[in-house]
């Protein structure tokens, strides 16, 4: 055998989400790259100049890293929950669930076009954000080292999101009311040192907070949480989604009758 | 290993479906047992909700069985899910292709899954869609074909990693009778090249032309298996259509009510033997009501009425 059979079909859920990312750019990578030139925009420019430096950086420099990560995460999870959920929905998902691939590969798969998205819609916000400002870099391993693991964390989270998904909308319920507002409240605009002691506590058990400021430290080398900290946090948790998508996959839960 | 030669067994196999919010769960199979031989064609046939396709479904691994044992080619997909797998191609009942997805594609991403390199996945898509009618095709969007033409896809995407086992459902509903019969000579064709092929069918006179053998399933259960042949010499049931040269009263109808005759129009009648009763009997009591017969004609299709009447008894 000169290939194995699980690599070619993992290789071939890969190449066709590939190919449907690019096809329909209009949808997967060019909204971020206009949200995201807005929010550089007014945030970091209009209003950006009006605010104080955050430890030492200018407000643009301290957001960029943020945001970057939002549409990380927004751009894995939706991929993995809509593909997954329209092969559902469709049926196409049966093509896959009768071949003889596993189903550890069968995730694996739909998670890399998760990762695969979130990679693009990353270097295109990175890109995008070269018009407003420069970009420093201070570790260039933590920041691909944490923009993994938050990719393949939400890629695993939006899976799970469409298993369980029964229509349309509760494939948006999950991104609109937990996503963004965790988002929002985890360290994006604002280092927690300018909150108060409570909301610094409650800003702890965001998740998002960590993954945020191990990608700033990447950058700017600035963090508000330990980076080790950081980094247990996301593996622990993408350990956690890994395990459970497994174990729905093997049950069939919500893919077989 | 108990050496076999079964393509497909299973045994006690029942199924019932969870429950869909307030509709209690449905028992689809009630324990239903079957061997289905290498090399053979088999028809499982039956009326819709019988549980054709979660037989189906359970032997491809897209239904999860309740209970009982299913095998394919003597390996339990329980145990060996996978190398089970892909001994099967499936053509499911309902088109579930992207329909965005190019012909060529849909064919060469189910290789892939297969884990056919493309480079071999290439001339057997080719020479699957060219069986099919379907390689001019190849660049077309799933959506632009017609319906036979999807039902042909779905075809040629179940052969594309030669399978050795092919599981039909329901492989000519909507399609036209023109395309049917083509259809009907690829399986056999396939079937004789030594392909094992299970096709469910409600469409009797499909099991009746192609299958060796047919089990006829009611409500979850297997009531009748056995050769096409068997079945009809079992039931020995005749049917005959009498033209008579005049139309038939009711009264008369009703002096021949002992007899199981039916009036199809005023000038036809449909005459089922009971077990037992010749076709002299039976005519000389009809003559006798003064009903002139101008022709005698053999009723279509015989297994229709095994199938009917053994559907009959069975409720
Ligand atoms: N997904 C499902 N959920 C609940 N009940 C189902 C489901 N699929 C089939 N059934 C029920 O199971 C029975 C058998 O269905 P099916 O196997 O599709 O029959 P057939 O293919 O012979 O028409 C029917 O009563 C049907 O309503
Ligand atoms: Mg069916």
């Amino acid at each position: 055998m000169t290939r194995s059979p699980i690599l070619i079909g993992f290789y071939t859920m890969v190449r066709k989400d590939f190919r449907r990312i690019v096809r329909i750019w209009s949808q997967t990578l060019l909204p971020p790259a206009i949200t995201m030139a807005l929010y550089f925009a007014i945030f970091g420019t209009f209003i950006g100049s009006q605010v104080d430096a955050i430890h030492g950086f200018p407000y643009i420099q301290f957001i960029v890293p943020g945001l970057i990560m939002m549409s990380v995460i927004t751009s894995s999870y939706m991929n993995t929950v809509s593909t997954f959920y329209f092969a559902k929905w469709i049926r196409t998902i049966d093509e896959i669930l009768v071949s003889p691939m596993p189903s550890w590969v069968v995730i694996a798969g739909f998670v890399s076009g998760g990762l695969i998205r979130a990679f693009l819609v990353g270097l295109i916000v990175i890109g995008v954000s070269l018009f407003f400002t420069h970009l420093t870099l201070f570790s260039v391993g933590v920041i691909f080292a944490a923009a993994f693991l938050t990719a393949l964390l939400f890629s695993l989270l939006g899976l799970i999101n469409a298993i369980f998904a029964k229509s349309f909308d509760a494939i948006n319920i999950v991104p609109t009311f937990v996503l963004t507002p965790l988002t929002y409240l985890g360290g994006v605009f604002y280092s927690i040192d300018q909150l108060p002691p409570l909301f610094q506590t409650v800003s702890l058990f965001n998740p998002i907070l960590y993954m945020v400021n191990a990608f700033r430290y990447g950058f700017l080398g600035i963090s508000d949480v330990p980076l080790s900290l950081a980094f247990e946090v996301m593996g622990g948790l993408t350990l956690l989604a890994f395990i459970v998508t497994i174990i729905l996959f093997k049950r069939g839960a919500g893919l077989k009758q | 290993m108990e050496k076999t030669d079964a393509a497909l067994k299973v045994e006690n196999l029942r199924k019932v479906y969870a429950k869909d919010g307030k509709k209690a769960g449905t028992e689809a199979l009630k324990g239903v047992s079957l061997t289905i031989r290498s090399g053979e064609f088999f028809a499982l046939l039956g009326p819709n909700g019988a549980g054709k396709s979660t037989i189906i479904g359970i032997l491809s691994g897209l239904v999860t069985k309740t209970e009982g044992l299913a095998e394919v080619n003597g390996l339990s997909i329980d145990t060996y899910p996978e190398k089970a797998k892909s001994f099967i191609g499936l053509v499911p009942q309902e088109f579930n292709f992207d329909i965005f997805e190019k012909v060529i594609n849909i064919v060469l991403n189910q290789a892939g899954y297969y884990g056919i390199p493309r480079a071999e996945a290439l001339p057997r898509a080719e020479k699957v869609l060219k069986d099919l009618g379907l390689w001019e095709k190849k660049d077309s969007t799933a959506q632009a074909l017609s319906g036979g033409m999807k039902r042909r896809l779905m075809i040629a995407r179940a052969l594309v990693h030669e399978p050795a086992i092919l599981l039909l459902d329901e492989p000519t509903a909507g399609v036209d009778v023109e395309l049917r019969r083509g259809m009907w000579d690829f399986l056999r064709e396939l079937n004789e090249s030594g392909t094992t092929i299970v096709l469910t069918t409600h469409y009797l006179e499909e099991a009746e032309m192609l299958a060796s053998r047919v089990a006829i399933i009611n409500k979850g259960q297997i009531i009748e298996e056995g050769s096409v042949k068997e079945l009809l010499t079992k039931l020995n049931f005749v049917t005959l259509l009498l033209d008579t040269t005049e139309p038939v009263k009711d009264a008369t109808m009703h002096l021949l009510r002992e007899l199981k005759l039916e009036r199809i129009d005023e000038t036809t009648l449909k005459l089922t033997l009971k077990p037992g009763e010749t076709v002299n009997d039976a005519i000389r009591k009809i003559a006798a009501t003064g009903i002139q017969i101008a022709n005698v004609r053999n009723s279509g299709s015989r297994l229709e009425e095994v199938f009917v009447n053994l559907i009959e008894k069975d409720t």
